[in-house]
């Protein structure tokens, strides 16, 4: 997982050195301002009053809220993976749409999505009712967590599919549809496992302060896990938080053990490596579920021959054209095959368009959609910017001084998650035993949302001195940490042995060690971790900075407080403004330092 | 076995086929002006060394690639899209390895339509024609590479294609599982036991292709393009130590490895200037003294180039890139399939280490390529450059990869001859010390008429 995320990264690096700022770029955020301006807009007609309804403390509802919270998951799940299908082919196979689709991926990602949530809780509700509005608006809201490392993922892995599959399967004439099934599908899967393993645990993060919001007078409720946790932490019910807590950690200990690992014992398979891995993943529920003779049958009976009807049916219905079959339309990159005169012009996944005669679908929903965006963010981008010059010196100058202050707690909870996971992640990464003992552990406790073990933070330390500055910078922590974690145990298992061997055979000392092997080889891993704790650092900020807390609100100076309190207010112009900053400060951060300094990092201390 | 007869009417032509890539400055020319035809019943084989463009020129035949001008008739008709009568066996196997050996086969069946009734017998009877009868269930992963590339045949046949094309199907092989594979694929073809109508075979390889085929077109390149034809007339099975065989093998040789040119051509113009900057070769200079070592042992300091790859155990291409590189420095010269070393090479041969070097330093600075980074670094500040200055300059030249490629190579035997250093940390090329007021000698004497305009537009 961490190096497929690291080669990602690696690719933007090395394209963000040249031009760290595009005219898509541009166009991105003046189209995010938009969407946010027309969500301000449509909530202008929101109802003034909502009482939501009453949440249950009873642990007799929990198998219900549980319930009702896995199906929103599930939806926004669905919605993520359409949503990945659909952007990465255009990404993938349009140049023109790419330009745009993938600048506006990547600020996607650092768009602190909580600040969304009123915007689309209140535009639902003015045009729905508002039970299906406060649905939708969750699920959108988890789909937000969900859908951009998937669809990274997924663009990924249709760019790099090997140049002989794809010449393969169009000389062997494999429409469409074959191409995704036999080909794109199973490219991408173990990427996309692991990447949805991820994208539910962000969403988990997320579920909890998505079924329960106060905009202003309006008390938005939705019954379910995330609303039960806040209930129980607002009324300091201490029994039911932790019914809570462990329902919770049931429920996701159980999708791991029945769902994931299954899943990715069963991706296996599709590892594109020409040789056998010497220990691939296991699951006893996968085994149980292949030696069950029910499954067998059902498999043979059942699913075999409904595959290969639904297969024969789309191979009818569309079948290979004689004439002129798809001119590889599919045939995207096609780096360096044999002559270096062919490599020619420019460089990059979409250089020599070789196929540009017939237009997919895919490429045609890319260019309407391309066309649409520069439209909205033309017109959005000068109504926002309207609303915008309307704001005070007095709240810029607020701003200002939020984004320094969150970045401080930003930095600072990345040096406490540094401090202690480098020397736990290369002691679990160089030590089998240790891994096998401590991995399900360390997986557990990442999986519990950072959200919902805030309550219990805020019941310790709220009523202290800078309480809540502390609670703030360990929210991120719990939020962030894991990530540095799971990339340090990544960068140390991929220490060459013969290197470790060397350094013993040289009587290096510990710190020497640590000098000349240990920390060059994690660089890169540091680096890439880094990058998405921090990101998610300054989302937290959001639920971190300003709390509601036993009936109080409780505040600290921050971007993220900026928002909660523009958010709690209705100021609409603030909301937009602090926003659009925190975006703009997450976007260069990652630009202007991140990565250029992975681009180094990667160049310097690349194994090979 | 008997050569098939072979028909009047070409089963395809390749017409005026050019392949360009870029515009304006940047246009690079991968094939130029290529015509070709195939007949029924016969097996013909494309030669030529790497970044000659076979490759792109068989992908262009089967329709996986659009040519910038030209055509390609099949049967008479132009194609348009890919060739539905012809598939690929290809280098790397480009089998799908989530999918079993038996899938793998059935996947090509089942996009023409064919029923999964059908599909079924009709895979299993293709492995069993190939030798892979019992693997049916296997995952590619499992199998050797010649077995893998069985598969890759066993799939090209499932949908009876009237031209079997081949991209180097045996290069990725062991030397045993090739030799194998080439027989039984004879075998198959000769005795008509598939219905495949002709065979194109791109190789690198000058003894696998004389082995083979009923006809040898040999490629160039610097542009890419058609520059002999040389049928094979020789019973199968033919017998590699035979007189004919090895002086056929021995005619083609000759012909890729070219003659020495007088210095000013062979060498070619520095960036920037007219005409055609010659390309270093990629090797690695280890090589280069090693071939001179073993000239320098041979009798009349003399070898067939031929028999000295069967010699040294080394494939055609690999060999011809480290003779290119020492004819360009002048320690060889190539003449009708034969390779000599010069008194420079003999002394270089018989040096010390540190003498060696000398003698590296002052052939490479005679290089164009050379004299104009040691021009440059002379007249800049400190007399160093950044890395990217050259590549900005060599993109120019070369294609991007290839530019890149250039000045690795230039700044690996500038390292080499202690002519130039480069750091990693500070991306920075310098001028070694002692050199800083020998450029401008090393300038001398440029020449701008130049042979064949770069980019042939």
């Amino acid at each position: 997982m961490g190096l497929r995320f690291s080669e990602r990264v690696f690719a933007w690096a090395r394209s963000m050195r040249e031009r760290p700022f595009s005219r898509g770029d541009v166009v991105v955020l003046a189209g995010i301002g938009t969407l946010i301006y027309a969500g301000i807009r449509l909530a202008v007609g929101a109802p003034a009053v909502v009482q939501g309804p009453q949440i249950s403390l009873s642990p007799a509802v929990l198998p219900w809220y549980t319930a009702y919270s896995v199906r929103r998951m599930f939806l926004a799940y669905l919605l993520s993976l359409a949503f990945t299908l659909l952007y990465g082919y255009a990404a993938a196979y349009n140049r023109r749409a790419a330009a745009v689709l993938l600048p506006l991926l990547d600020v996607l990602q650092s768009v602190p999505i909580l600040s969304f949530l009123p915007v689309v809780l209140l535009s639902l509700s003015a045009i729905l009712p508002e039970r299906t509005a406060v649905e939708l608006a969750a699920v959108i809201l988890i789909f937000t967590s969900q859908a951009w490392n998937l669809t990274f993922a997924w663009y990924q892995s249709l760019t790099t599919i090997p140049v002989e599959l794809r010449e393969a399967s169009s000389t062997f004439r494999l429409n469409t549809w074959l191409r995704l099934n036999h080909m794109e599908l199973p490219f991408a899967a173990i990427s996309l496992i692991w990447n949805s393993v991820m994208s539910w645990a962000g969403g988990w993060f997320f579920l909890m302060a998505a079924e329960m919001f106060t905009v202003g007078q309006r008390d938005f409720r939705l019954p379910g896990l995330g609303a039960y946790l806040q209930q129980a932490a607002v009324s300091g019910d201490g029994p039911a938080l932790v019914w809570g807590l462990a329902t919770l950690v049931l429920v996701i200990v159980g999708l791991d053990q029945l769902v994931w690992r299954p899943l990715l014992a069963w991706s296996d398979r599709f590892k594109v490596e020409m040789t056998e891995a010497d220990d691939p993943p296991t699951s006893w529920f996968y085994n149980a579920l292949q030696s069950s003779r029910l499954v067998a049958w059902l498999g043979r009976r059942l699913v075999h021959p409904a595959y290969e009807w639904f297969d024969a049916r789309v191979i009818q219905r569309w079948p290979p054209d004689d004439k002129g079959v798809s001119r590889g339309e599919a045939a995207g990159p096609r780096p360096d095959v044999e002559s270096w005169r062919q490599a020619g012009g420019e460089s990059g996944p979409h250089s020599a368009p070789r196929h540009a005669h017939r237009r997919s679908a895919a490429s045609l929903a890319g260019s309407v959609l391309l066309v649409t965006i520069v439209a909205m963010a033309v017109y959005g981008g000068i109504q926002a910017a309207a609303m915008l010059t309307a704001i005070p010196a007095r709240q810029w100058g607020a701003i200002l001084v939020g984004v320094l202050f969150t970045f401080l707690r930003v930095a600072a909870a990345l040096a406490i998650a540094l401090l202690w996971t480098v020397p736990v992640g290369v002691a679990i990464g160089t030590n089998r035993r240790l891994a096998i003992l401590l991995q399900p552990l360390v997986q557990i406790a990442a999986s519990v949302p950072a959200t919902a073990l805030f309550p219990v933070l805020l019941l310790a330390l709220a009523n202290r001195r800078g309480g809540l500055d502390a609670a703030a910078i360990l929210l991120m922590l719990m939020g962030t940490q894991w990530y540095l974690l799971f990339n340090i145990i990544a960068g140390a298992a991929s220490i060459p042995q013969d290197l470790k061997y060397t350094s013993r055979l040289l009587q290096l000392g510990r710190w020497q060690t640590w000098r000349r092997l240990i920390l060059p080889s994690l660089v890169p891993y540091l680096i890439t971790g880094s990058i998405t704790a921090g990101g998610g650092a300054w989302n937290a900020s959001i639920v971190a900075e300003h709390a509601s807390f036993a009936g109080q609100v409780r505040s600290t100076i921050g971007i993220g407080a900026v928002i909660a309190d523009a958010t709690a207010r209705g100021d609409y112009p603030l909301l937009l403004a602090s926003t659009l900053s925190m975006i703009l400060a997450v976007v260069l951060i990652n630009r202007f330092f991140w990565r250029r300094l992975y681009a180094e990092a990667a160049e310097r201390y690349r194994m090979e | 076995m008997e050569t098939r007869e072979t028909s009047k009417e070409p089963l395809l032509e390749v017409k005026h086929v050019t392949q360009a890539y870029g515009r304006g400055d940047r246009r690079f020319v991968a094939v130029k002006d290529a015509n070709i035809s195939i007949h029924e019943g016969e097996f013909v084989a494309l030669l030529g060394p790497s970044g000659c463009g076979k490759s792109t020129l068989l992908r262009i035949i089967t329709g996986l690639q659009q040519a910038t001008a030209g055509q390609i008739l099949y049967r008479g008709e132009r194609l348009r899209g890919v060739n539905p009568h012809a598939t690929i066996v290809f280098q790397t196997f480009a089998l799908f390895p989530w999918l079993t050996v038996q899938e793998n086969v059935e996947v090509a069946l089942q996009a023409r339509g064919v029923p999964a009734k059908l599909r079924a017998p009709r895979a299993v009877e293709l492995l069993d024609t190939v030798g892979l009868d019992g693997f049916e269930s296997a995952y590619p992963r499992e199998l050797s590479g010649g077995m893998r590339q069985k598969v890759g045949f066993a799939r090209a046949l499932a949908v009876e294609p009237e031209l079997l094309c081949l991209d180097e199907p045996f290069s990725a092989l062991d030397v045993l599982s090739a030799e194998a594979l080439r027989g039984e694929l004879l075998e198959l073809w000769s005795s008509g036991k598939i219905p495949t109508r002709a065979i194109l075979m791109v190789s690198h390889n000058i003894e696998e292709a004389v082995f083979m085929a009923d006809r040898v077109i040999v490629m160039d390149k610097g542009p890419g393009r058609v520059t002999a034809e040389m049928p094979i007339l020789l019973q199968h099975p033919r017998d590699r130590k035979s007189y004919e065989f090895l002086g056929i093998v021995d005619r083609i040789y000759g012909l890729l490895a070219g003659e020495t040119q007088p210095e000013k051509v062979e060498v070619g113009t520095a960036p920037g200037e007219p005409g055609l900057t010659h390309p270093l070769p990629t090797i690695a200079i280890n090589d280069l003294a090693g071939l001179l070592e073993r000239l320098d042992e041979a009798p009349g300091n003399r070898a067939d180039i031929f028999r000295l790859a069967g010699d040294l155990g080394v494939d055609s291409d690999h060999l011809l890139r480290v003779t290119e590189a020492a004819e360009l420095l002048g320690l060889v010269a190539v003449a009708a399939g034969d390779i000599t070393l010069t008194p420079l090479g003999q002394t270089f041969a018989d040096a010390s280490i540190l003498a060696r070097k000398e003698i590296f330093a002052t052939r490479i600075r005679r290089l164009p390529i050379f004299r104009w980074a040691i021009d440059l670094l002379v007249a800049s500040e400190d007399h160093q450059l950044r890395w990217d200055f050259f590549l900005r300059i060599l993109e120019l030249e070369f294609p991007v990869d290839e530019a890149e490629r250039q000045l690795d190579t230039m700044v690996n035997w500038g390292r080499y001859a202690e002519v130039l250093a480069y750091d990693d940390d500070t991306e920075v090329v310098r001028l070694e010390a002692g050199l800083a007021g020998a450029g401008g000698a090393a300038g001398a004497g440029r020449n701008s008429e130049g042979k064949g305009a770069k980019g042939e537009a």
